[in-house]
């Protein structure tokens, strides 16, 4: 097992991954689908206004991307810092 | 073969599905039982999360609710979906570490506390059954509606099937019973979305339909044209907001804190074999999930589309059958108030009186007969609503049995137990939760709409504050967390309770606190939960050593 201040260290890495990933998730729901909702609507996209689409579409398709960000980022972090689970057979990751 | 006949053929092969998944599937041990001996793939725990996060409420009810909210009905939308990226990156993995069966369990251990372990159980059977009884609600319209059974009989069939794979198959059986019922249930609502907007914009990606141009040769916008007929009927502006902009913020932050704190859809976490596999599970559940929602305001538009042209001014003599149908039971009415035999069906905006009043949860049962399609649609519809509403009454069963079983007897009152006679008490416990919610069904209480409110607002103020702070802070001790819980709580069921059942007159936009909506002041109440809580522990003694330990060892994926 690793030292107590690479543990440190690994939990720092995933609160800025954690911080990062939030603010963009904050961007597109809070910030673009109810904020921002109003200029953005002035900007039209095919038969969408920018603002309803974040609203009814685009935020949840950017949820879904930022979980499976997160996976990544943080099966690579834990391989890093090896803090990953060990199995018999090796997962597929 | 009738609308009817095709609806029993449907739901008859889906019942005789789950009933033989059951079957092949039963639990022999606590560990099956309460979270499926933590061996479900991350994909397969996926759709099962999706199945039993998605209620009769998001297939019946959501789309015609955005049908008639316009972009308001994007806090249901993001609210219930971007709390699974909080699951995904605050929770899920953490609780997957901590690997035991329940969300008391978490609370209780972490706390070192029985109070709050109790408190935990009684948050979490309150939200449950209030959730469940909605659900056998829901299984008895579509009964009623489609085989012409009444709505009890139909509630009673609904009990039989949750009752037999619930209680044999516990979490196992559930499992894979859910991800039959995401299959029939996506299938459901996805078909119909498709043949709609290939019939109203020769487009067959809902997602895409939905702004596009129509195919009637006007050369207009979807969007636009539902603008232009709200504009001209009276109705607000479709594509406009309502409701003011910080309530519509605090109510999606509600709903997503809520969805986070939610003790049916947190236990499915526990279900996966390894940490990572709860992250990527949550990922593979807003994925199956957002398959429906990001469909449902594409339906709710081509519905309101669909509606507005064809019922508006057409005489009462002319109109669909669908209309007479529904008519029958009594969620159309229609009150030719000028006598001028035409339907005038108008907003608040305009002079003329609005002549008819339309039910929004039949829009999407009602939406392939508008559409003009086949019968066998219908029928998968009729399958699907019953398939959402089943999956999460099952989830939201076992709940309530692994929190009195195992939290209540086994971690408080007789901790001597033997497994065998716990896993029969958790099958009794279900078995009598069965009959609760199905009475709850039966005689619905009035507020069961109203009380939805209450149970996102309770779980986002005390569940989610309570998780988070135990996972993130390793100061927060019992003290704070308990009087965060409890002032979370009680300023929120308080506010709720004034405005929902005190006063519901004054259940208005100028009376609110802050133009706060019952809906969103679990934003509030979550708030205070994390205030009260950091200023009792600040002034309390930290937490004893081995809990800090026990911190120090949820956050790390393996196990030291």
């Amino acid at each position: 097992m690793q030292s107590s201040g690479e543990k440190r260290e690994y939990w720092k890495r995933n609160l800025t991954y954690v911080g990062a990933l939030l603010a963009i998730w904050f961007l597109v729901s809070f910030g673009f689908g109810i904020l921002l909702v109003e200029p953005l609507n002035r900007v039209r996209i095919g038969g969408f206004k920018l603002g309803f689409w974040f609203a009814q579409q685009g935020s949840m398709y950017v949820f879904v991307i930022l979980i499976f960000v997160y996976v990544r980022l943080m099966n690579r972090l834990d391989r890093a810092y090896d803090v990953h689970e060990r199995d018999e057979q090796e997962d597929a990751t | 073969m009738n609308v009817q006949a095709w609806t029993f053929v449907m739901v008859a092969l889906s019942f005789a599905l789950y009933i033989g998944i059951a079957i092949w599937s039963r639990a022999r041990s606590t560990g099956d039982f309460y979270v499926a001996a933590a061996q479900v793939s991350p994909v397969v725990n996926g759709m099962a999360t999706a199945a039993g996060w998605m209620s009769a409420a998001s297939f019946i009810s959501m789309a015609g609710l955005i049908a008639f909210m316009g972009r308001d009905g994007s806090v249901y939308l993001m609210g219930w979906t971007g709390g699974y990226v909080l699951l995904a990156l605050l929770l899920a993995p953490y609780l997957r570490k901590f690997g035991k069966y329940t969300v008391p369990d978490f609370v209780g251990d972490r706390y070192y506390s029985q109070v709050a372990r109790i408190v935990a159980v009684i948050c979490a059977i309150f939200i449950s059954f209030t959730y469940v009884a909605g659900q056998m609600r829901g299984v008895g319209i579509v009964f009623s509606r489609f085989l012409g059974v009444g709505i009890n009989t139909g509630v009673v069939i609904g009990m039989g099937i949750v009752f037999f794979y619930a209680v044999l198959g516990g979490m196992k059986g559930i499992t894979y019973t859910q991800v039959a019922q995401y299959c029939v249930l996506i299938f459901a609502f996805l078909v119909p979305a498709i043949f709609i907007s290939l019939f109203l914009t020769g487009n067959p990606i809902p997602q895409l339909g939905f702004g596009a141009v129509l195919t009637d040769g006007s050369g207009v916008y979807l969007l636009d044209r539902l603008d232009g007929l709200g504009r001209e009927l009276g109705f607000a502006t479709y594509t406009d907001g309502q409701k003011g902009m910080l309530d519509v913020f605090f109510i999606t932050a509600a709903l997503m804190a809520g969805t986070a704190g939610l003790p049916h859809v947190i236990v499915r976490f526990y279900t996966v074999p390894k940490v990572w596999q709860a992250r990527s599970s949550a990922g593979w559940a807003l994925l199956f999930i957002a398959l429906l929602y990001t469909t449902a305001p594409a339906v709710a538009a081509f519905a309101r589309a669909n509606l507005l042209t064809t019922v508006s001014n057409t005489p009462y003599r002319e109109v669909p059958s669908w209309f007479t149908n529904w008519e029958a039971t009594g969620l159309i009415q229609f009150e030719d108030k000028n006598g001028d035999g035409i339907i005038q069906y108008t907003g608040p905006a305009s002079d003329i009186p609005n002549e008819l009043t339309i039910d929004r949860d039949i829009i999407v049962l009602a939406n392939p007969e508008i559409a003009g399609l086949p019968d066998w649609v219908t029928g998968l519809v009729a399958a699907g609503g019953l398939a959402a509403a089943l999956s999460t009454a099952a989830g939201l069963l076992l709940v309530i049995s692994s929190s009195i079983a195992h939290d209540l007897v086994k971690k408080t009152i007789r901790p001597s137990i033997t497994e065998k006679r716990e896993l029969l008490i958790a099958r009794i416990t279900a078995g009598v939760a069965v009959i609760i919610s199905g009475y709850l069904g039966i005689n619905p209480p009035g507020f069961v709409g109203e009380v939805v409110a209450l149970a996102f607002g309770l779980a986002a103020s005390s569940f989610f504050p309570a998780i988070l702070l135990g996972i993130f802070s390793k100061r927060m001790n019992s003290h704070g967390a308990v009087s965060g819980m409890i002032a979370g709580i009680t300023f929120t069921s308080l506010y709720i309770a004034y405005f929902k059942f005190l006063h519901p007159e004054l259940n208005t936009a100028e009376h609110w606190w802050l133009g706060v909506s019952p809906e969103g002041i679990g934003t509030i109440g979550m708030a205070l939960n994390f205030l009260v809580a950091w200023v009792v522990a600040a002034f309390t003694e930290p937490p004893p050593l081995e809990i800090q330990q026990f911190v120090e060892e949820i956050r790390v994926p393996r196990k030291s």
